[in-house]
C-alpha cells in the first residue's frame, strides 16, 4: 500500500487535483482511500457526487465511543472509499488536533489494514504545515510521499517550499519522501521552466504539469472527477498521465528546501519581476 | 546504630564560607545554566542589598518547587473566598487539583454558604477540545447555578482553553445578563508566566475588576483595616483577627481566608489596608490606593516581636490614646503567657540552624518566628518572589520588564471620582512620615538578614541537597515537593505551605505553637534511629570498571560490574 500525502498553498488546487488524480488510479483498477483532512470537510465530494458523508468528528460525537468503519466511510467513483476528517466550525476549538483525533480513530478501526486490500491511500491536507495536527499525516509514517500542488505564482511557491521545510524535519527521523511538484498551471509566464527548475533545486523533480482547462471546473459543477463527467476530454488525459506517473514513479527524496534569496532569485531569472 | 553521615564536598568548618558554598553548588552545571543560577545565588550584604535574579523561568530539570498559574490564582488568591462558585474550565486533573489542597480553613457563620468542600470542574475532553468548550462551559454554568443558587460565579482557565482559544470572558458576560448574578472569567491558563506568581496578579486584577467597590456600605467600626496576603493556612487569620479586636480593631475583609463575597465587595470602603504577603497581594493594596485613597503598610504578624512591632505600627497610624493604649496592654498580656514558653525553648535551641525556602513571604517572616528563639538562619530564599520582595521596593523602577511579566495584565487605575477619600490628608501622611513611619514600606527579606548569608531564589534539589551537606541545618522549612527528600537527608522538615497538619502560627498563640512545635521536631530522635534497609543489608553493591577492563572483570557474586557498554572509552 503507498501512503501518499498532498499538500499545497491554501487554493491552489489539491482537492480538485487529489480527486481527479484518484479517479486515474481507480481506473486503472487500483484500490485507492481517500482521507479529508480539512474541517471544511470538502475534499471528497467529487468522488461521491455531493456533500453527503458524515464526517469522523461529527460521528465521533453522535455516536460516542460505538463507531463502525461503515459509519465514516463512504464508496465512491469507481470503488474508490471516502472519508473526510471534519473538524470545529471556524474560528473555534482545534481543528489540528481534530486530525489526530480522527486518523488514530481510522487507525483502531482497521481502515487500513491489509485485509482491506488498500493499494493507495491519499491525505488531503488542508494549506500549509500550520501545525501538529496538520503535520499529523507526515508524522510517523502515515504518509510516505508527499506530493506539494504548486503553480507559477510567487506565493504557491513560497508556501512549497515552506512545506518542503515541514517535509525534511520528519524525513530526517522518518521514512516521509518527497515525491514530486505537480505544477496546476496557473499560465504565469515561462511555469513550466520555473517550477522544472524550482524542482530541480529542491532536489526533486516536477511530476507532471496540469495545463489550465475549463473543463475542471464543468466536473466540478456537475459534482464530478474530469474522468467521470467526460471521459474522452483532454484534461481527462491529462489526469491520467499524471496518475500514471505517480503509479510509476521511483524518485524519492528529502528535500532540501531554499533559503529565501535563492528563492527570489530565481522568480527574477524567468522574469516575474521585470 | 551509626548517625547518618553525610559526604562532605567542602571542608567541614564551623562557619562555611558561603562564596565556596555557592562555587560548589555551581561546579557541576553546564555553563549557561551555572550563568542563570550564579545570579539567583547571592551573598546577603544587609546595608545595600545586591541585585538578585527573580521571576525569571526555572531551568528545566531542576526539580522547581514552583507552581502554574492557574494553581496561584485558583489555589491561592480566589480559592478561599467560600461563596463564590468557582468552576474550573479544563481537565478534570486540574479541577481536582483545586480541591481543599491549601488548608485555607474556613467556619462560616450559620446560614450562610461555603463551597470550599466542592470541586467544580468542566470536565474537558477531547471533543471540547476539538469542537472548542464554551458550550460545554455554559451549561456548567447553568447547572450550577440551578443546583446552587451562588451569589457569585468565577471560571477559571486552564491550560487547554487557552490554546483552543474558548472565549470565556463573553461566556462570563452572557451567563451575568441570563442568569442576573455576578459571573467572572480568570485567564489563568498555566503555562503563563513563570511560576504560579503570574497567577496572583491575575486574580488580583480580577477580584479588583469585578467585586471590590459593588458595596460601598462600611462595617461600624472605630478602626477599620483589611488584611491582605493572608490565606488563613491552620487558623493564622482567626489568630490575627482575635488579636486586633482585642485591641479594639476590626478587620472588615481578609484577603483571602476565611472570607466572603460580600466582605470582599466592601473591603473598599476600610481606612488602612495591612499587606502580609507582599508578593501575592500587593497589585490590590496599590490599586485600592489609587483608586479609593487608602493607604497601605506592611505589616508581619508571624513571630512575636514581629507582631509586637505590627501592632504598633497599626496604632501609631491611627493616631489615639485609647487605641495606642490598648495595643501595649494587649502585648504585655500575651507576652506574660508567651515568655515562660520562649525562654524554656529558646534554652534548648539557642544557636542552632535553620533554612528557609518557600513562597513569596514565608521564607521572610518565618526567620523572625525562629529568631525570636535564638535560632540563626543559614540561608533563605523564595519560590516564586520577585526583586521587590528580596530587595525591597525601592528596586522596582530598575525592574526589567521582561516578556514574561509583559504578558500578564497591568491594570490602569485612576482615582474614583466619588469614592475617592483618603483616610490621612496629605498633611496627615507627611507628619506621619516625618515621625519615621513608612507607607508602602516593604524593604524585602534581604535587609533583616545577616551578611553574607546565602539568599537563594528559586533553589534547585541539587542546591538543596549541597546546602544540607555542608551547612547541615537543625530544620529547614520548606515545601511538599522537597520536604521528603530533606527528611530523608536527616534533616526536620516544617511544610510552610500548608503547616504539614498543625498551625496557627500567625500572632502571639501561633508563635507559641510554632516554638512547641519546633521544640518537638528538634528534640525527637526519630531522624537518628532510622537506617534505611540498603545501609543495614546491602542486597548488591557497584563496582565501576574501565570499560577496557570489562573483559579481564573478575566474575564475583557479589560485586557486579555495571557495564556502562555505551561509553565506550570513557573513565569509568
Amino acid at each position: 500500500m503507498r501512503k501518499i500525502a498532498i499538500y499545497g498553498k491554501g487554493g491552489i488546487g489539491k482537492s480538485t487535483t487529489t480527486q481527479n488524480t484518484v479517479a486515474g488510479l481507480a481506473e486503472m483498477g487500483h484500490k485507492v482511500m481517500v482521507v479529508g483532512c480539512d474541517p471544511k470537510a470538502d475534499s471528497t465530494r467529487l468522488l461521491l457526487g455531493g456533500l453527503s458523508q458524515r464526517s469522523v468528528l461529527d460521528t465521533l460525537r453522535e455516536e460516542g465511543e460505538d463507531v463502525e468503519l461503515a459509519d465514516i466511510r463512504n464508496g465512491g467513483f469507481c470503488n474508490t472509499l471516502c472519508v473526510e476528517s471534519g473538524g470545529p466550525e471556524p474560528g473555534v476549538g482545534c481543528a489540528g488536533r481534530g486530525i489526530i483525533t480522527s486518523i488514530n480513530m481510522l487507525e483502531q478501526l482497521g481502515a487500513y489494514d491489509a485485509s482491506e486490500n488498500l493499494n493507495y491511500v491519499f491525505y488531503d491536507v488542508l494549506g500549509d504545515v500550520v501545525c501538529g495536527g496538520f503535520a499529523m499525516p507526515i508524522r510517523d509514517g502515515k504518509a510516505e510521499e508527499i506530493y506539494i500542488v504548486c503553480s507559477g505564482e510567487m506565493m504557491a511557491m513560497y508556501a512549497a517550499n515552506n512545506i518542503c521545510k515541514g517535509i525534511l524535519k520528519f524525513a530526517t527521523n522518518g521514512k516521509v519522501r518527497l515525491g514530486g511538484l505537480i505544477c496546476n498551471s496557473r499560465k504565469v509566464d515561462n511555469e513550466r521552466q520555473m517550477i522544472e527548475q524550482f524542482a530541480k533545486l529542491l532536489g526533486t523533480q516536477m511530476i507532471h504539469f496540469v495545463p489550465r482547462d475549463n473543463d475542471v471546473q464543468r466536473a466540478e459543477i456537475n459534482r464530478k472527477t474530469v474522468i467521470e463527467w467526460n471521459p474522452k476530454c483532454g484534461q481527462a488525459d491529462e489526469y491520467r498521465a499524471l496518475a500514471k506517473a505517480i503509479d510509476q514513479n521511483t524518485n524519492f527524496v528529502i528535500p532540501r528546501p531554499l533559503p529565501m534569496p535563492e528563492l527570489e532569485k530565481l522568480l527574477m531569472e524567468f522574469g516575474l519581476y521585470n | 546504630m551509626s548517625e547518618p553521615t553525610h559526604t562532605l564536598t567542602a571542608p567541614d568548618l564551623a562557619a562555611p564560607d558561603p562564596a565556596a558554598v555557592k562555587a560548589e553548588m555551581l561546579k557541576i552545571y553546564p555553563a549557561k545554566t551555572a550563568k542563570k543560577r550564579a545570579k539567583q545565588i547571592i551573598l546577603n550584604d544587609p546595608e545595600t542589598p545586591p541585585e538578585i535574579g527573580a521571576n525569571s523561568r526555572t531551568i528545566p530539570g531542576i526539580i522547581t518547587q514552583r507552581g502554574c498559574t492557574y494553581a496561584g490564582c485558583r489555589g491561592v488568591v480566589l480559592g478561599p473566598i467560600y461563596d463564590i462558585l468557582q468552576i474550573t474550565h479544563g481537565p478534570v486533573g486540574c479541577g481536582f487539583y483545586a480541591w481543599l489542597s491549601r488548608r485555607n480553613l474556613v467556619r462560616p457563620p450559620a446560614g450562610s454558604t461555603n463551597y470550599l468542600q466542592y470541586c467544580m470542574n468542566t470536565d474537558m475532553q477531547e471533543d471540547q477540545i476539538v469542537f472548542g468548550g464554551e458550550k460545554k462551559l455554559t451549561q456548567a454554568i447553568r447547572e450550577a447555578y440551578a443546583i446552587f443558587k451562588p451569589k457569585a460565579i468565577a471560571i477559571l482557565a486552564t491550560c487547554p482553553v487557552g490554546l483552543i482559544g474558548d472565549d470565556i470572558h463573553t461566556v462570563a458576560k452572557l451567563m451575568k445578563a441570563e442568569l442576573g448574578i455576578n459571573v467572572m472569567a480568570f485567564s489563568c491558563e498555566g503555562y503563563k508566566g513563570v511560576s504560579q506568581s503570574a497567577g496572583h496578579h491575575i486574580a488580583n486584577n480580577g477580584v479588583f475588576k469585578n467585586i471590590i467597590g459593588l458595596d460601598d456600605k462600611p462595617d461600624e467600626a472605630e478602626f477599620n483595616m483589611n488584611i491582605l496576603g493572608e490565606y488563613n493556612i491552620g487558623g493564622d487569620a482567626w489568630e490575627i483577627d482575635t488579636l486586633l479586636r482585642k485591641c479594639g480593631i476590626h478587620v472588615t475583609s481578609t484577603l483571602s481566608g476565611d472570607v466572603s463575597y460580600d466582605q470582599v465587595k466592601k473591603s473598599h470602603t476600610v481606612m488602612l489596608n495591612g499587606v502580609m504577603c507582599h508578593r501575592s497581594i500587593n497589585y490590590i493594596a496599590e490599586m485600592m490606593e489609587k483608586k479609593f485613597g487608602i493607604p497601605w503598610i506592611k505589616v508581619n504578624f508571624i513571630g512575636a516581636e514581629a507582631t509586637a512591632k505590627t501592632l504598633r505600627k497599626i496604632a501609631k497610624f491611627f493616631d489615639s490614646k485609647k487605641l495606642t493604649d490598648r495595643v501595649e496592654e494587649v502585648i504585655a498580656q500575651e507576652m506574660i503567657a508567651l515568655r515562660p514558653v520562649r525562654a524554656e525553648i529558646k534554652a534548648r535551641h539557642q544557636g542552632k540552624k535553620a533554612a528557609l525556602f518557600v513562597g513569596g513571604s514565608r521564607a521572610h517572616h518565618y526567620q523572625d518566628l525562629f529568631r525570636d528563639i535564638g535560632m540563626e538562619i543559614v540561608s533563605a530564599g523564595y519560590e516564586f518572589a520577585h526583586r521587590d520582595d528580596y530587595e525591597g521596593r525601592k528596586v522596582l523602577p530598575t525592574i526589567k520588564v521582561d516578556a514574561d511579566s509583559r504578558n500578564i495584565e497591568e491594570l490602569h487605575v485612576e482615582a474614583d471620582p466619588a469614592r475617592f477619600k483618603p483616610t490621612k490628608t496629605p498633611e496627615q501622611m507627611e507628619a506621619l512620615k516625618a515621625g519615621g513611619f513608612s507607607f508602602k514600606d516593604y524593604e524585602g527579606m534581604m535587609v533583616e538578614m545577616k551578611k553574607s548569608t546565602l539568599v537563594i531564589d528559586d533553589i534547585t534539589h541539587h542546591e538543596m541537597e549541597k546546602l544540607i551537606e555542608i551547612y547541615k541545618p537543625d530544620i529547614i522549612g520548606s515545601g511538599i515537593k522537597d520536604k521528603f527528600v530533606i527528611e530523608k537527608m536527616g534533616v526536620p522538615c516544617k511544610q510552610l505551605h500548608s503547616y504539614d497538619y498543625s498551625g496557627p502560627y500567625a500572632a502571639f498563640a501561633g508563635a507559641v505553637n510554632f516554638y512547641r512545635e519546633v521544640d518537638r521536631m528538634l528534640t525527637t530522635k526519630v531522624w537518628k534511629y532510622i537506617t534505611p534497609p540498603w545501609e543495614k543489608a546491602p542486597l548488591a553493591s557497584v563496582e565501576l570498571v574501565h570499560a577496557s577492563k570489562l573483559g579481564g572483570a573478575k566474575k564475583n557474586g557479589e560485586a557486579k560490574a555495571w557495564r556502562k557498554a555505551a561509553a565506550g572509552g570513557e573513565e569509568a
